[in-house]
């Protein structure tokens, strides 16, 4: 059986949006697909080794809210680590995995980790504060797995 | 009631966590090793059939037991 491969870009660097592209990842190399993941743009948030991820209700009329709030108060100092308080407690309680563990699961099974060194440097950010293990490339170094790959989401 | 040589309970935990778990345990056995899981994850019955299909280890058999999901898998 030739390993199938699936090849993910992962643009978004909120709590909720951290999460398809590692368990895709993770769940893919469960199955014995060879797996890349491109962080690239918010992406790279999700690479640090202190996440610190936030959801917001705001311009996201889908969220489920408790309670109805108005759209301004959505918007007031402190509102945004509530929604991002509510929600990690509702996925613990629900036996929905930390963003920590999927990832490290991912590590473990060699899903491979790499860095848009564009935007990178476009953010100025300190790769000391990715975790060990990541690679630096650009769009001609995702090609070169993705043109390869049996399966390619842009999440 | 047929015999198993490991066990993995996953309850409470949710979707990925027991299709990983469990690749993780059957990793750990031998072929032919026989794997009794505990789930209670609704959505873990089509995916341990998934998980089945696309592994090739056996999926011998599944059921319910009072609201928790079992599943008897065979290591390819």
């Amino acid at each position: 059986m030739t390993e199938k491969k699936l090849a993910i870009i992962a643009t978004k660097g909120t709590l909720d949006w951290a999460y398809p592209p590692f368990i895709l990842a993770s769940t893919a190399a469960a199955l014995g697909y060879e797996t890349e993941i491109f962080f690239t743009f918010y992406g790279l948030q999700l690479l640090k080794k202190n996440l610190n991820l936030q959801v917001s209700s705001l311009g996201n009329p889908g969220m489920p809210m408790p309670m109805p709030v108005p759209v301004l108060l959505q918007a007031l100092p402190g509102m945004q680590s509530m929604m991002t308080m509510m929600m990690k407690q509702k996925m613990k309680s629900k036996g929905v995995a930390s963003l920590e563990e999927l990832r490290e699961l991912c590590v473990e099974a060699e899903v491979k980790l790499v860095a848009c060194q564009m935007t990178v440097d476009l953010f100025e950010m300190d790769t000391k504060e990715f975790i060990d293990g990541v690679e630096y490339g650009g769009a001609a170094t995702f090609f070169e797995f993705a043109g390869e790959s049996d399966i390619c989401l842009y999440i | 009631m047929a015999d198993f040589d490991r066990e993995l309970d996953a309850s409470g935990l949710n979707c990925p966590l027991p299709i990983l778990r469990a690749k993780k345990t059957l990793a750990d056995m031998d072929a032919g090793q026989v794997l009794h899981i505990i789930a209670t994850d609704p959505g873990s019955v089509k995916d341990f059939e998934a998980f089945a299909k696309q592994t090739g280890n056996e999926l011998m058999s599944s059921g319910e037991e009072g609201g928790k999901f079992t599943f008897m898998m065979k290591k390819a």
